[in-house]
């Protein structure tokens, strides 16, 4: 079923098949460059990992994209139509989660959806299906002081899920949460790429994090930033997720990486 | 755990009011009279209605201050909070006016303004509205950028961000500007009432001295003290009500 969902719409889409893509952007704060002259497209129901040393400008580009940062040159491009700002058609998912302290979980996860002015009683009805598919049924009533890290990732997800964007803007977002929460995230991630048609855009320091997620992997490299290199794994996404990490080609991946990045490290 | 805060509280009590009841039976002064004593002059002058006449004079300038000091500090904090320029303007003045030895202000004001109610409200203002204004400000200012960010990628306008996310963001430290400011707003009204004109329980305060009387004097300033408590603890209940997330465990109980 969702199969040929995805066929059809690769049909009608031939021409348009990235759902973002971003040519000529330079982003700079007074003297420094933090983007120079970066373009790269992120290919429509794919997850596409920003990979690179701290200060490369990943955070940068993703906050560009989701229209929070306007770029000083350079167009984006979200499924054709140029960026101005925030819009429906992306959703963000944040490194420090952003949830409301004084909001119970349900608030928080309808809460873009109260933004866009959905009534009520139907946006706790849409918001409950997220929680539920987020595992976190049971604590729709609870304030966010009463979870775990790993929990409010999970309602920060369900937030960006529930207004139904194209494309997912994921800042960083296990990079809070303790090594095994991590870990069934990134499964969980796999699975909710495989199933929810929507472009996914993950920035991440962690090597093995962006190998085992990700369709295409984009290595920025820093001062000024751009794209060192984009990799594509082909023969994961077919592999059990249990089994990726002992992959042969998941450990060259993460060795060629390493070896690339090895040298902007301090 | 209600049960034991009560019975702190309590304790607490009987330890201020014992220690008050020693150092008058010593006595410490002349002029200071028992507890026993003290409430004993506090009943006489409920009974005959003289406090209560007293009170009407009192709370005036009193609640008129305090609701403008609220609102107008508050709007004004807003705007100071979140523009610079507005900051640069007005917060000056509030640090100055918070600074400002009020004492030696009044006559001037009442120079300005007479020796009415106009006077004694602007005291009251002078003596509230600063820490409500500054503490509004620096809370707005502090809103965790993240959480104007994701309003933002979230689509939210520019008065929905304000609404739904800096002001209660910024609630629990509004609200304590409002405690501090309310309680500052009662050393307002009864400064106004010695220093301008002896009315209300300024006037009990100034008579009953002159006739050395301090038992009831002593009455009428325990009768401030139990108002500003029971005012503060309606303000915390109207916290609760309008920000019931906020209630976290910081807040007294």
């Amino acid at each position: 079923m969702l199969q040929t969902n995805a066929l059809a719409e690769d049909t009608v889409l031939t021409q348009t098949d990235n759902a973002v893509s971003v040519s000529g952007v330079s982003k700079n704060y007074g003297e420094v460059e933090a983007l120079k002259n970066l373009t790269l497209d992120f290919p429509r129901g794919q997850l596409t990992s920003l990979l690179g040393p701290s200060g490369c400008g990943k955070t940068t580009l993703l906050k560009i994209i989701a229209g929070l940062l306007e770029p000083t040159e350079g167009k984006i491009l979200v499924n054709g139509s140029p960026v101005t700002g925030p819009g429906e058609d992306r959703a963000f998912v944040f490194q420090d989660f952003a949830l409301l302290p004084w909001a119970s979980v349900i608030r928080n996860v309808a809460f873009g959806l109260e933004l866009r002015g959905v009534a009520k009683s139907e946006r706790e009805d849409i918001a409950n299906k997220y929680i539920k598919e987020v595992g976190l049924e049971g604590f729709e009533k609870s304030f966010p002081h009463e979870l775990s890290g790993g929990m409010r990732q999970r309602v920060g997800l369900a937030r960006a899920l529930s207004v139904d964007a194209d494309v997912l803007l994921m800042d960083e977002p296990f990079s809070a949460v303790d090594e095994q929460t991590r870990r069934k995230f990134q499964e969980d991630l796999l699975a909710l790429v495989a199933n929810e048609n929507k472009t996914f855009i993950f920035v991440t320091h962690s090597i093995e994090e962006a190998v085992y997620v990700s369709d295409q992997i984009a290595i920025l490299l820093p001062r000024p930033s751009r794209v060192a290199d984009i990799i594509r794994p082909t023969g994961l996404r077919e592999k059990d997720v249990a089994s990726i990490r002992r992959d042969s080609e998941y450990l060259d991946i993460v060795d060629e990486i390493w070896a690339s990045l090895k040298s902007y490290v301090e | 755990m209600n049960n034991r805060s009560l019975v702190l509280k309590l304790l607490s009590a009987v330890i201020v009011f014992g220690a008050w009841e020693i150092a008058g039976r010593i006595p410490v002064s002349y002029a200071f009279p028992t507890f026993i004593e003290s409430m004993k002059a506090l009943y006489t002058m409920v009974v005959d209605g003289s406090l209560f006449q007293a009170y009407a004079e009192t709370l005036k300038p009193l609640i008129i201050g305090v609701l403008i000091s609220a609102v107008l500090g508050i709007i004004i904090g807003l705007w100071i909070g979140l523009s610079e320029w507005f900051d640069w303007l007005f917060s000056p003045i509030f640090i100055v006016m918070q600074a400002a030895p009020l004492a030696a202000l009044i006559p001037l004001l009442v120079m300005i303004y007479g020796i009415g109610l106009t006077s004694k409200v602007f005291v009251v203002c002078i003596m509230a509205m600063p820490v409500i204004v500054l503490n509004t400000s620096s809370a707005v200012r502090n809103t965790p950028s993240s959480f104007i960010e994701m309003g933002t990628s979230f689509l939210a306008n520019r008065w929905e961000v304000l609404f739904k996310i800096i002001i209660p963001a910024a609630s629990p430290v509004i609200f304590s500007g409002l405690r501090l400011g309310v309680s500052a707003g009662f050393i307002g009204a009864i400064l106004s009432e010695l220093k301008i004109t002896p009315t209300g329980v300024g006037d009990i305060i100034t008579y009953s001295r002159s006739i050395a009387d301090y038992a009831s004097m002593y009455a009428a300033i325990f009768s401030i003290i139990v108002l500003a408590v029971v005012f503060l603890n309606l303000l915390e209940m109207l916290e609760r009500v309008l920000f019931e997330g906020n209630v976290r465990g910081y807040a007294s109980d």
